[in-house]
């Protein structure tokens, strides 16, 4: 078995399924401060006990993004150790700033802002947890500033196979961090705004006609419909920075085989990498050529330019597609759902149905969007630096074999697992629905009463 | 003049073994009690885990920052270390894995379930606990992986696995009271002597594995210096072992001292491996020199954590402040 492969598996199934949580909790820290902030200023308990619902599927969320991602700090020296060989010098501290600068501040500040309610004054409580989605958001700022060094390698020199750092700010700050960071921000706040809205919509689908419901159904399609036309706007944005910085990964996103103008968009195709072309085309005629060089006959640049040396056309092509189809599926159901909700106050049955399975929206669009830009870079590891295949560790192909099926097993049960509590909780939400004891009354935090029941 | 070149590996490889040894102390007291899940009763281990509750997250963290100054500062030895452990590494990660989501799964899956994430938080810490005592018995005796070495591996194993049971019954006096209370004395005394043995044994064993590390024991002054170390070690155990038929004393005086003392044990002992493989981080084979990152890009780290370690430092005393004293259900509300 050629462990190359394998391990290219077993990293893209680790990274995978790591991905799935911090971006719930990067967006799902602000929202949980939102409901803390609105409470303090209103005192409405709807809003505390929303707060104390989903703190829970923080609380879970963060545990499994946290075992998860230690499993991908391993995994750089037991599969890729050229990795770090070749280019540690610039990931290193990059990495080393994350864990010092995030992972403490969001690990030890979680206890207080899950546990501490009654044990620090509600003010700290609120500290504890903006310091904990301050911290979340902190470490996707680093992460996303190593990932998108990777594409747009910048502030470097090379000496004997070793990159040397020449310039922080051009590293931390590479062309493509900006667009990239902004993207994937949006998406974690997308992925909560449908998840909070969708597990909201189960509850209202079984019967929950609670104030805490009706609140968190608000605020995530609110949140969905106000987000997801920045988002449109952040990927166009994206794409032609890609298109300047990685073109062969966009001539496969579009699969566009020649360099030409008058390049359609190509909505459905079976990109055919051994006849390099198209199968079952149906296509905008000029649509490629607008969207990317706003003119009909803009010049876009083709696979034939990088063959042998461009990633997997079909991979890069669909995934593409799908992350591009859900958004566009995320601005309908979110804006029906602010017309009904904000204009009709009501929710009709088809909606919320609608709704539900809308929740885990943002987790495939996300996957989606990762496959494209991360399978878009290769042959390459680190953009005309370092190949992939020259980064894998001299690990024997039947122990990957062995170990990938012992991670792929654990994600699919602990995924599965996962989705029952997140269920499991919100129907049980239901059940209480405004009955659940009161919360704190007041600032000090001797005050805030033991409810009973 | 200070030669960075020379400093800076020096620098990472103590940052890199204070983190290990806070580590192994922090989330020590953690797997400990996992492992304890086996010998207590379904009501005990809410108590248990309400003694934890607020700080495992950040103690793993000590792990994923001791992996990461390897990785950052010593790419090469990351590199060659874990690939050689592939398959204990594996153990490890699945064990943190299940511990971790046993953890949080306990307590909000439904009621009849619960058993099932009790269970599995055991099997989680103890297959964390064996593979990282199994990772040390091979390290020890430098990355040999013949049949002795890996005999002596599952020995070691077994020892810090003991030795975690250890640290989590001390926690254990330290954060609860009457009935089980008690309970973690005795067992504190039974994990006592496995985890002495284990030493013992790593001890014994570390200078015959390598004629160098035996040269550095076994010269003179260099073993004068070296014997307050196994003594005092051997002092402390001791004095622990006869300190538990004491307790639970009155008034609950004592009640922090196994932990501290333990920690201690633990800082001495790691003192010792420390001493016995520098300069070398793959045994015998790349010392931290030969290992090191680039010294500018070792710098920028530097400068960081000068600052940010104080700051972790602080608020995690703070954080443990606010969850103080015995421990109380864990609410979110």
């Amino acid at each position: 078995m050629d462990p190359l492969l394998l391990s290219r598996i077993q990293f893209a199934a680790n990274i995978s399924f790591h991905i799935l949580f911090p971006t719930i909790t990067i967006a799902l820290g602000w929202v949980l401060l939102y409901f803390k902030l609105r409470y303090a200023r209103s005192g409405d308990y709807a809003w505390m006990r929303l707060y104390f619902t989903w703190v829970k599927v923080f609380a879970l969320t963060f545990a499994l993004g946290v075992v998860s991602g230690i499993t991908m700090s391993f995994q750089f020296g037991t599969n890729w150790p050229g990795f770090m060989e070749s280019v540690g010098n610039i990931a290193g501290p990059l990495l080393a700033y994350e864990v010092l600068t995030a992972f403490f501040l969001e690990a030890v500040f979680l206890g207080i802002m899950l546990f501490g309610f009654r044990k620090v004054s509600s003010r700290v409580h609120t500290l504890a947890t903006l310091l904990v989605a301050a911290g979340t958001t902190l470490s996707a700022v680093w992460i996303l500033s190593l990932n998108s060094w990777m594409h747009t390698p910048a502030g470097f020199e090379m000496r004997d196979g070793v990159a040397y750092p020449t310039d922080w700010l051009a590293i931390v700050f590479n062309p493509s961090f900006p667009y990239r960071l902004t993207h994937m921000l949006l998406a974690s706040g997308l992925t909560v705004a449908f998840l909070v809205a969708g597990l909201s919509a189960l509850r209202y689908l079984a019967g929950d006609r609670s104030e805490a419901m009706w609140k968190a159904l608000r605020t995530g399609t609110a949140l969905g419909a106000l987000l997801i036309p920045v988002q449109i706007v952040v990927g166009d944005l994206h794409g032609l920075n890609t298109l300047e910085h990685q073109p062969a990964k966009v001539a496969a996103m579009e699969a566009n085989w020649q360099t030409r103008s008058h390049v359609p968009l190509v909505l459905f195709a079976w990109p055919d990498e051994e006849a390099r072309e198209n199968r079952f085309e149906l296509s905008i005629p000029n649509g490629a050529s607008i969207i990317l060089r706003h003119s009909p006959s803009g010049v876009v640049p083709g696979l034939d330019d990088f063959e042998g040396e461009h990633p997997p056309v079909a991979p890069v092509f669909f995934a593409f597609r799908v992350m591009v189809g859900i958004g566009l599926l995320m601005l309908l159901v979110s804006w029906a759902g602010v017309y009904y909700l904000f204009r009709r106050q009501r929710l009709p049955r088809p909606l919320a149905l609608v709704m539900v399975p809308m929740a885990l929206s943002g987790w495939v669009a996300v996957l989606a969007g990762w496959y494209t830009t991360e399978i878009g870079r290769q042959p390459w590891l680190v953009q005309d630096v370092l190949a992939t295949a020259d980064a894998v560790g001299p690990v024997a192909g039947g122990s990957v074999a062995f170990t990938l099926a012992g991670y792929l097993t654990l994600y699919v049960v602990l995924t599965l697992v996962y989705l029952g509590v997140l269920v499991h909780l919100s129907l049980k939400a239901a059940r209480e629905g405004d009955r659940s004891p009161d919360p704190a009354v007041s600032e000090r935090p001797l005050d805030q009463p033991v409810a009973s029941g | 003049m200070i030669d960075w070149s020379y400093m800076m590996p020096l620098v990472f490889a103590a940052l890199m073994g204070v983190s290990i040894l806070v580590y192994v102390i922090l989330d020590g007291f953690d797997l400990g009690i996992g492992i304890l899940f086996a010998a207590a009763r379904p009501d005990e281990k809410d108590t248990m885990i309400a003694a934890i509750g607020p700080f495992w997250d950040a103690n793993e963290t000590w792990l994923v920052l001791a992996v990461g100054l390897l990785l950052v500062a010593f790419p090469i030895a990351h590199g060659i270390i874990l690939t050689a452990l592939y398959l204990p590494v594996f153990a490890l990660l699945v064990g943190l894995i299940l511990r971790g989501v046993a953890f949080d799964f306990r307590a909000k899956v439904p009621t009849h379930r619960k058993r099932r994430w009790d269970f599995l938080f055991c099997v989680g810490s103890l297959t964390a606990a064996l593979s990282q005592g199994y990772m040390l018995g091979v390290y020890v005796l430098g990355l040999n992986q013949g049949w002795a070495a890996v005999a002596f591996a599952l020995l070691v194993a077994v020892c810090l696995a003991a030795a975690y049971a250890a640290m989590g019954a001390a926690w254990l006096i330290y954060k609860t009271e009457d009935g089980l209370q008690a309970k973690a004395v005795v067992w504190l005394r039974q994990a006592l002597v496995f985890t002495a043995a284990g030493m013992a044994a790593v001890s014994l064993a570390t200078p015959f594995a390598s004629p160098r590390i035996f040269d550095k024991w076994f010269t003179w002054p260099e073993v004068a210096l070296l014997a307050p170390l196994p003594i005092a070690a051997a002092a402390l155990f001791g004095w622990l072992f006869f300190l538990t038929f004491r307790l639970p004393d009155r008034g609950d005086r004592h009640a922090l001292k196994p932990f501290l003392y333990l920690a201690l044990v633990f800082t001495l002992g790691f003192a010792g491996l420390a001493y016995s493989f520098y300069p070398y981080v793959v045994p015998e084979q790349i010392t931290i020199w030969q290992a090191a990152a680039a010294t500018e890009s070792l710098a920028v780290i530097l400068v960081g954590t000068a600052f940010v370690l104080p700051v972790i430092a602080g608020y995690t005393l703070y954080a443990y402040r606010v969850f103080g004293g015995k421990a109380t259900d864990l609410r979110y509300d």
